[in-house]
């Protein structure tokens, strides 16, 4: 016996919704189930992953603080996405992002700099992050290399190259050893919207991204060359779209924009340059893209959702002592959800038995 | 093996009162047809007549909502293509299902079940090739055949298995004239063997030639069963249209004059490993004429419409020149703004993205109409746009602003031809305007075509279909493998002329066309 998917003609708004909510109880589901598996009382797991965080002001704010390097990055990966090009190494542009602001804010450490050093950070992490993602794209239109693995790669190279900085040539004189740099200067620091509150302004930067990318693939002429490049590669070429520059574009803006997580996370959450300065925010947000359906809208639910996660996770090591891979385990969990629920809702599954031709 | 039945006995397949409803399209309404043992029948229809789904029902492919199949009297039900097989039907699809990289008798045994090994398969090829005629090497690799051997794989990989029904869907629409009469000889015989075959075709001619009863479909009903040589080819096309076919326009008195189209020795390499050089091309389109382009598929058509187009840009700028304007190093966009209009030969992922509505596909030609300013997209624009192409060129949609692949292939046509000839463009290069599209659709095509050169605007249609370009062109050439024969008017070509530059062997026969 095998299965075929035959399209199903309309698929109502209605049913896309219902679909969604399903996929996210059957995800609790299994997960509750895996829980169970391990010990624990299900519905302890549940208060501690999902109620208390979301009943808590200091989580809620951790809450955004956690879920915006991950909506820059995925908004960022929706444009690469929607046009059909994998890139998969935003996390490596987050990095080379964070460490070219963080070269600035190194360099005039302790020279009380101006107001201008900030927005020159995060132009110069922009940047850091575009150009690092430019080299996967022009290595794919001028060689034909495949991007998924270069892109790959180079998060590697970017997390090496941070590391040798920071146990190298940028590490703290005055840190005992650590790996670690200095901490960056208040005027080098991102500052939080509310006076001694946690969020900070990477989060305002988050939203601006959300409600441009609307618009730009709602309304222009690039957003409809995306989707023509992604759903008609040939109707692309024939409306006079260049597929390298497509290409190009896409990685030097999803770069910029993980580039843009980077910095933001440096100056306005660590506040210094150090080995790690991701949970992998760069491939969460791979998941964060598809769980928001590469809609800018759908990203920024979705990076809350898989945000609350991450500080369930955290409370629940603490509290039930679950280990923190079961997160992981549980975001992959959740997209397979949406990704079945999505496939069931715009194709009908058929069961077809032996004798059903080959 | 082969039906041996009196001629008195039981068809050998009759479909009673078959009925196909999808939603609220009833696809195929109370169809009885009937086959004997041994005969050639033809079902006719345009698109859209519900053809495709009666075959696929008796191949198995789809169920009927209603209805009755009997063979040979007994009724049966047939659920799948391999109990189709296994009863003795064969079907040859107009889109040939071959791997190009595997040899020819490769091709053959992947499609038979496994019982068929790679040796018995080469002998037996051997036998069918000589009984009936169809010279096939086993070890040749499919990409380098023509379209007429590829369709001799698929027919010998039907034979192979012994059927008593074969199905033809639109054979000839691959083949030059020489090789269609050679398939209809190979069918003749067939017949006279006692198989039975089922030819879908829209040709009145070659059904004229090779059946003495046809059955006729229109919008899911049979409107007649005639024999088609005791009835006109109009008449034949009035019952299938609904109403008089009336003849293409064409004797409108013209000047062609001012070249819009100048290709001056424009030579490209292939673009892919079994794409076709082009050699040498010459040619000039002038306000006011249509220029047809013949030849066989395969033979650069794809790569010269590129190259007009600027899909691919050629080496040197000067080899292209529109409306006086060097173009050959100018791209597709460039190409527009300077008035050409390009209707390019796959419908759906090439002129038109099929997941795509109707509307978005409208920006696919955005630098020449107005759907967009500053980079934005003027939706309301754009939705005006498509509603003036559907109601100018009879384009029948589903509902509102319908996707592009909702459109049955002949209306999604008269969509990226009205697309283009909406704008009113200097130059028009069409890629098998009508390939695969009902002759109603096709006559709207050609007529606006044909208008759209008498108002003063250069037409350059390629083609495989030798009737319409007879009918359309005022000057043709005959492309094959990558060189263009000179351009004649019309007048001076035969079919038979034609058929040899098609092959290749006009200048061997030393001239044999000329004039």
């Amino acid at each position: 016996m095998r299965f075929e998917l035959t399209p199903r003609t309309n698929s109502p708004t209605v049913m896309r919704i219902f679909a969604s909510v399903a996929a996210f109880i059957t995800a609790f589901l299994i997960a509750g189930f895996v829980i169970w598996l391990m010990g624990r009382s299900p519905i302890a797991a549940f208060d501690v992953y999902v109620l208390q965080p979301l009943s808590d002001p200091w989580s809620l704010q951790e809450l955004l603080v956690k879920a915006t390097p991950m909506a820059l990055i995925a908004i960022g990966l929706s444009y690469c996405f929607r046009a059909n090009l994998w890139n998969i190494g935003a996390e490596g542009q987050y990095v080379i992002g964070a460490v070219l602001g963080g070269w600035l804010a190194l360099r005039t450490h302790g020279t009380d700099a101006g107001a201008w050093l900030l927005p020159l950070m995060v132009l110069l992490g922009i940047i850091g992050g575009a150009l690092w993602g430019l080299i996967p794209a022009f290595l794919k239109t001028r060689f034909g290399v495949n991007e998924i693995l270069t892109s790959l790669m180079l998060v590697y190279v970017a997390q090496l190259i941070l590391d040798y900085l920071v146990r190298g040539p940028w590490r703290d004189p005055k840190g005992f050893n650590f790996p670690q740099s200095v901490t960056f200067d208040p005027s080098a620091t991102l500052h939080p919207i509310l006076e001694g509150g946690r969020v900070h302004y990477g989060a305002v930067f988050a939203g601006i991204a959300v409600l441009v990318t609307v618009i730009v693939l709602g309304r222009t002429l690039f957003g409809y060359r995306l989707k023509l490049t992604g759903d008609a590669p040939r109707a692309a070429r024939f409306a006079g779209f260049n597929s390298k520059a497509t290409t190009l574009a896409v990685f030097a803006i999803s770069g910029g924009l993980a580039g843009l997580a980077g910095i933001s996370e440096v100056s306005g959450q660590i506040g210094q340059l150090q080995p790690s300065i991701s949970p992998g925010y760069g491939f969460t947000a791979i998941t964060v893209a598809f769980l928001g359906r590469l809609n800018p809208i759908g990203i920024l639910v979705a990076s809350l959702v898989v945000a609350l996660t991450f500080i369930g996770g955290e409370s629940a090591q603490i509290m039930l002592k679950l280990p923190l891979d079961l997160t992981q385990a549980f975001q992959g969990i959740l997209l397979l959800c949406v990704l079945a629920a999505d496939a069931m809702v715009s194709y009908r599954i058929r069961f077809v038995t032996r004798g059903g031709g080959r | 093996m082969k039906a041996d039945v009196p001629p008195s006995g039981p068809p050998l397949v009759e479909l009673k009162g078959i009925s196909k409803r999808y939603g609220d399209l009833l696809a195929n309404d109370e169809i009885d047809l009937s086959i004997e043992p041994g005969e050639i029948h033809a079902l006719l229809g345009e698109n859209g007549a519900g053809k495709s789904t009666l075959v696929k029902i008796l191949y198995g492919v789809i169920e009927p909502s209603a209805g009755e199949i009997r063979w040979e009297g007994q009724p049966i039900t047939i659920a799948s293509p391999v109990e189709a097989r296994s009863l003795g039907l064969g079907m040859v699809f107009q889109h040939f299902s071959l791997f190009d990289e595997l040899s020819v008798a490769e091709n053959i045994a992947v499609a038979l079940s496994d019982d068929w090994s790679l040796s018995t398969v080469r002998d037996k090829l051997g036998e069918i090739s000589r009984t009936y005629g169809l010279a096939l090497d086993a070890d040749r690799a499919v990409w380098t055949l023509s379209a007429g051997e590829r369709q001799r794989i698929e027919i010998v990989r039907c034979l192979l298995q012994n059927p008593r029904l074969l199905i033809l869907d639109e054979p000839t629409s691959v083949l030059t004239p020489q090789e269609a009469e050679h398939l209809f000889t190979t069918l003749d015989r067939l017949s006279e063997e006692g198989c039975s075959i089922l030819y879908i075709s829209h040709k009145l001619e070659e059904v004229r030639r090779l059946c003495r009863r046809a059955t006729i479909l229109r919008a899911g009903r049979v409107v007649a069963t005639i024999d088609p040589r005791a009835s006109s080819a109009r008449e034949i096309a009035a019952l299938m249209v609904g109403n008089a076919v009336g003849d293409i326009r064409t004797d409108a008195p013209h000047h062609p004059q001012g070249e819009t189209l100048r290709v001056s020795n424009l030579s490209m390499t292939p673009a892919g490993l079994h794409g076709q050089a082009l050699r040498d091309i010459n040619l000039v389109a002038r306000a006011g004429e249509v220029v047809g382009i013949a030849g066989v598929a395969g033979n650069g058509q794809s790569e010269l419409f590129a190259a007009l187009s600027g899909e691919r840009l050629a080496d040197h700028p000067e080899s292209i020149a529109i409306n006086g304007k060097l173009s050959g190093a100018m791209g597709i966009d460039a190409r527009r703004r300077l008035g050409a209009a390009f209707v390019p030969e796959e419908r759906l992922g090439h002129a038109a993205a099929p997941t795509h509505s109707l509307s978005e596909n409208t920006l696919i030609s955005h630098a020449a109409t107005e759907v967009s300013r500053s980079g934005f997209i003027l939706m309301n624009a754009a939705r005006r746009v498509a509603r003036s192409i559907v109601q100018g060129f009879d384009v029948r949609t589903p509902e509102g602003d319908p996707q592009a692949r909702k459109l049955s292939g002949g209306n999604l046509q008269k969509f990226v031809i009205g697309r283009e000839i909406i704008r009113r463009p200097k130059l028009i290069i069409v890629d098998q305007p009508t390939w695969g599209v009902d002759a109603g659709a096709a006559r709207l095509i050609r007529q606006a075509l044909v208008d759209l050169a008498r108002e003063g605007s250069a037409v350059v249609v390629i083609s495989q279909d030798l009737d319409e370009l007879f009918e359309v062109a005022d000057r043709m050439a005959v492309i094959h493998q990558g060189t263009l024969s000179p351009l004649r008017p019309i007048g001076e070509w035969t079919k038979e002329a034609v058929g040899l530059e098609m092959l290749g062997v006009a200048q061997a026969q030393g001239g044999a066309h000329a004039v």
